[in-house]
């Protein structure tokens, strides 16, 4: 066997290997445990950057073995397989710094530093799934090493979000599972391929490859947040911040939505499930998704439950520009899948740090934040301008996309339903930034854990995380044509899917 | 060339008279080292099997008709293999657990032997009466094991599972008499042709009959499952470990044997989507009352009851007419009780050692496991995650086989059944863990436990959830012939 082939499951390992020691590690070995994290996190990064190097230069890294004699386990390392681990194994080296930050001095920090890395190595592994059953074997790994993430603070309201996540997620996987065995019965293995393999059966089987791919759709919809699959995220995000960050940014909601451009476009192939008309209804669902998730956003005063609502709606834009027929549409899907993660994840680690230095929880809570802590409070204006897609930001790119695809596919209605969204995104978060900026502070913080010394408005490791992610929302909107940025990489993978 | 298979009869039983010698509750690190020279033994008959095929063995050189006759093939060596895997962490284990509960140490270890020997022969004897001796003597042995811990509760679940089984094995041997008086033969080798051959009399249909009846209601196949909870559930547990893991799988692998074998010819496929319709209905069933249970030791019990229905499921899966769903029905439900053996050997270990440790079987007094015994909750996460069928365990790898059967073969009923079991089993499994992650009850003091109880059953677990990337060999064992 030869490096490249081995260069995968390194990848997994760096982010595994840490996991299981940590477990076993006492409490009091917090330099140990950190060191381990932070290698890890590293070396994964250093991995997937070799990597990213080695696909452009056409080496191609392919893992088998045979878990059955017909039924493989198959990791690739793709274009689009990339784009996600590195959005993952980026993030994850952020969230750990929050994490280490956010935890310290509370109990349990082995238990969630342990499961917080097989989490990642679960993500990782969906994202370099060469098939459809290594997808699912990894897609449920995920659903296992996330439930202890949300249960964490083992209080009432959290082991009944556990329970609400479980419901949904098991079911959720059992009904993927189904439609996963179906398509492995009609076509052998079913190996993830630019352009589809699905074609290859032939029209006489529409009925059961429409049924297939409720089935598959519906599986994925629910960690994907599809309404009315929705169900479960606002209740998760009663974990710890690092957890809501990494779930809504790039694990559980990601795999979810990722899970579904592979099955659009390299199982179904976008061509033949255009034939199939599977795109339309798919379309409308991931329409309503985002339009219903802005609505109730609006309505919430907890800033948590609002970013929930908000994510509900932004992943959608992903599906629908996987639904959009023609490679604008695909663009802007699919670089949305990056943009939407570093934008949620910013504004995830800044509710924590209004949540953990000044004891804020409620929108109504955060008048005048934004003097008291500044650089918290210009990223997280930078991320929700992004969502608005301002120009100069991620979310801009994202939509100028999304919305040429929409013309491209002669759907007018997305148009008017994208310019709506926008609307709403700012109706739900310029009213956040007014508090923020121009209301004036109370006299006193509700609860001030925290204080401020010299520039530091909060701890460091808190402040860092989403000044970065913030500094890269900007970066991925202003250099989106240079050759390092996301869309340079997406443009790539749709290349490959157009161009037969 | 070294034959294994008289040894692996022979030894056991020595050792088991050795125990006697050794004292009352001594002699655990005896058994611990026969153990492991039996385990090597299984690995050099697996081995063979692998290489050469299955094979007769004549004992003492009188062959069938005259003499006893031994044999091997691939499903006997998976027997053999998973009995000893799993008997040899839980006898550690029970070395440990017996220093720091001496209730039911008294007999364990002779018991064990007599019930490890009385398997070995079960899994390798070719003759319908020798098997009925076997049954005799496995049940014996268990029921032995579940009064041994000498409470008021116990001694009622084990004159019941006595009752039970002598019950069963008497219908067994009805059946054996019929059979001997029509064909005038026990032997598997000379009944099998005949059977074939010859119209088919009313006595081997009771005959069938009665034997699969008996063999069911050991089995504990719903609706004859009302023994099994009180049995497995009240023991101390390494028996319960013991006997949810191994001794329920004996009368399952005679089921499948006398089915497939010996009454291929009688068995219609009404009575094999009877037999379905029954495994359906446990998994159901006993998924629901293990959720129901407020004792930690009857919730896994009862999840046996469930597990072993999917067990049934392959007899109406192997009747299907598509090439390769049969096969993978089979090998699916040899998959299901290996991967089910490992696990539930695991859960019962680990679950003995949180009530060990909180003092009281009590699920709700669980609160605060999860930071005061972690690798134990661990261990039973990873055994539920075998028995909910989620990957990469063997029990995935199990409903994967199954799941495929049924959908390739049509047998859409099947599936839904297996979906739904699955996720009721997540309900159960947890409904513990979720407990576990709860504060503390107030003023419950637990108790420390030592580390030999922890890691045995942690191994069982491990073993069952990386089953599921060593399929292959464990397939091509079973494919051997």
């Amino acid at each position: 066997m030869n490096f490249n082939a081995i260069l995968p499951l390194l990848v997994l390992a760096s982010s595994l290997v840490p996991g299981m020691i940590i477990f076993f590690l006492p409490e009091s070995r917090i330099r140990l445990r950190t060191t381990l994290n932070l290698t890890g996190a590293i070396l994964k990064l250093l991995l997937i950057g070799y990597m990213l190097w080695g696909v452009q230069h056409d080496q191609s890294y392919v893992f088998r073995y045979n878990v059955l004699p017909d039924l493989e386990l198959v990791f690739k390392a793709d274009a689009l397989a990339l784009l996600f681990v590195t959005l993952s194994a980026a993030l994850w080296f952020l969230t750990t710094l929050y994490a280490i930050g956010y935890l310290e001095g509370s109990p349990h920090r082995s238990r969630f530093f342990g499961f917080f890395s097989f989490c990642v190595t679960a993500t990782v592994g969906v994202a370099m799934a060469g098939n459809l059953f290594t997808f699912f074997v990894f897609y449920e790994l995920l659903t296992l090493s996330t439930y202890p993430l949300v249960v964490h603070r083992g209080t009432a309201a959290a082991i009944r979000a556990g329970n609400i996540y479980l419901v949904y997620t098991l079911a959720g996987g059992a009904v993927f599972l189904t439609g996963i065995v179906w398509l492995y019965g009609l076509l052998g293995q079913v190996e993830f391929t630019p352009g589809g393999v699905a074609a290859t059966l032939g029209l006489e089987y529409t009925a059961q490859l429409q049924v297939i791919f409720l089935l598959l759709i519906a599986g994925l919809g629910v960690k994907a947040a599809l309404v009315p699959l929705h169900g479960w995220l606002p209740q998760a995000m009663i974990a710890p911040a690092p957890v809501s960050a990494l779930l809504h940014a790039v694990a559980v909601v990601k795999a979810g939505a990722f899970g579904i451009i592979r099955i659009v476009y390299e199982v179904y192939g976008i061509e033949f499930a255009q034939t199939l008309n599977l795109l339309m209804p798919l379309a409308i669902v991931a329409s309503i998704t985002i339009i219903w998730g802005s609505l109730r956003a609006l309505w919430q005063d907890d800033l948590k439950r609002r970013l929930a609502y908000s994510t509900i709606s932004q992943v959608s834009y992903i599906i629908l520009g996987v639904t959009l027929f023609g490679p604008a549409g695909t663009i802007g899907g699919v670089v949305h899948l990056v943009h939407q993660g570093i934008m949620k994840i910013t504004l995830f680690f800044c509710a924590g740090n209004y949540a953990e230095t000044l004891g804020i929880h409620k929108i109504s809570e955060m008048n005048g934040a934004g003097r008291r802590m500044p650089w918290t409070s210009i990223a997280f204006s930078v991320a929700a301008f992004g969502m608005m897609g301002a120009p100069l930001t991620a979310g801009y790119v994202s939509k100028l996309y999304l919305n040429q695809g929409a013309e491209m596919a002669e759907m007018a209605w997305v148009s008017w339903m994208l310019t709506a969204s926008s609307l709403l995104n700012a109706a739900y978060f310029l009213p956040i930034l007014y508090r923020l900026w121009f209301v004036n502070q109370p006299q006193k913080w509700l609860q001030e854990r925290i204080r401020a010394r010299g520039r530091w408005e909060t701890h460091g490791l808190l402040l860092i995380p989403p000044v970065v992610t913030a500094v890269a929302t900007l970066g991925a909107g202003i250099f989106a044509d240079t050759g390092w940025s996301p869309l340079f990489w997406v443009k790539l993978i749709a290349e490959m899917e157009y161009l037969p | 060339m070294f034959d294994p298979v008289p040894w692996l009869i022979l030894l056991p039983l020595v050792w088991g008279c050795l125990t006697f010698l050794t004292g009352v509750g001594r002699g655990g690190r005896l058994v611990l080292a026969g153990l492991i020279i039996q385990l090597v033994l299984t690995i050099i008959l697996a081995r063979q099997i692998v290489m050469e095929g299955a094979r007769h063995y004549a004992v003492g050189g009188w062959g069938a008709p005259l003499g006893v006759d031994l044999y091997v093939d691939g499903l006997t060596g998976i027997m053999l293999l998973l009995t000893h895997v799993v008997a040899l962490p839980l006898v550690v284990y029970a070395r440990a657990y017996f220093s720091s509960q001496a209730e039911g140490a008294s007999y364990f270890w002779p018991l064990t032997c007599f019930l490890l020997a009385a398997m070995n022969a079960l899994f390798m004897s070719a003759d319908i009466f020798n098997i009925y001796v076997t049954l005799e003597l496995l049940g014996l042995a268990a029921v032995g094991l579940v009064a041994a811990a000498g409470s008021a509760g116990s001694v009622t679940a084990a004159i019941r599972y006595l009752l039970v089984t002598l019950l069963g094995s008497g219908a067994y041997l009805m059946g054996v008499a019929l059979l001997y008086g029509t064909y005038g033969s026990v032997s598997l080798a000379v009944l099998e042709p005949l059977l074939a051959t010859t119209e088919i009399s009313a006595a081997a249909c009771l005959a069938a009959m009665l034997m699969l009846a008996g063999l069911l209601l050991k089995t504990a196949l719903f609706p004859f499952h009302f023994w099994l909870p009180p049995a497995h559930g009240g023991a101390p547990a390494p028996v319960s470990a013991l006997l949810s893991a191994l001794v329920i799988k004996a009368s399952f692998y005679l089921i499948l044997r006398l089915w497939f074998d010996l009454f291929a010819p009688l068995v219609t496929t009404q009575a094999a989507q009877l037999l379905g319709g029954l495994g359906a209905a446990a998994i159901l069933w006993g998924s629901i009352l293990a959720f129901n249970q407020t004792r930690l030791k009857m919730l896994v019990a009862y999840s046996t009851v469930a597990q072993i229905g999917y067990l049934f499921l392959l007899f109406p899966l192997m009747t299907s007419a598509i090439p390769g769903a049969a096969e993978s029905a089979m090998q699916g439900g040899v998959m299901q009780l290996v991967a089910h053996a490992l696990a539930k050997a695991a859960m019962f270990a680990a679950a003995g050692v949180m009530v060990l440790s909180a003092g009281k079987d009590d699920i709700a007094l669980l609160g605060g496991m999860s930071s005061h015994l972690p690798l134990t909750l661990f261990t039973f996460a990873l055994a539920g995650i075998t028995l909910m069928g989620l990957p990469p365990s063997g029990g995935f790898i199990a409903k994967w086989l199954l799941i495929d059967s049924a959908v390739s073969g049509g047998q859409w009923g099947w599936v839904v059944v297996m979906i739904l079991g699955g996720l009721l089993s997540a309900a159960y499994v947890f409904k513990v863990l979720r407990q576990a992650f709860l504060p503390p009850v107030a003023g419950i003091k637990f108790k420390p436990v030592i580390r030999m109880l922890e890691w045995p059953a942690f191994l069982l677990a491990l073993i069952s959830l990386l089953l599921g990337f060593r399929s292959v060999e464990v397939l091509n064992l079973l494919g051997a012939a």
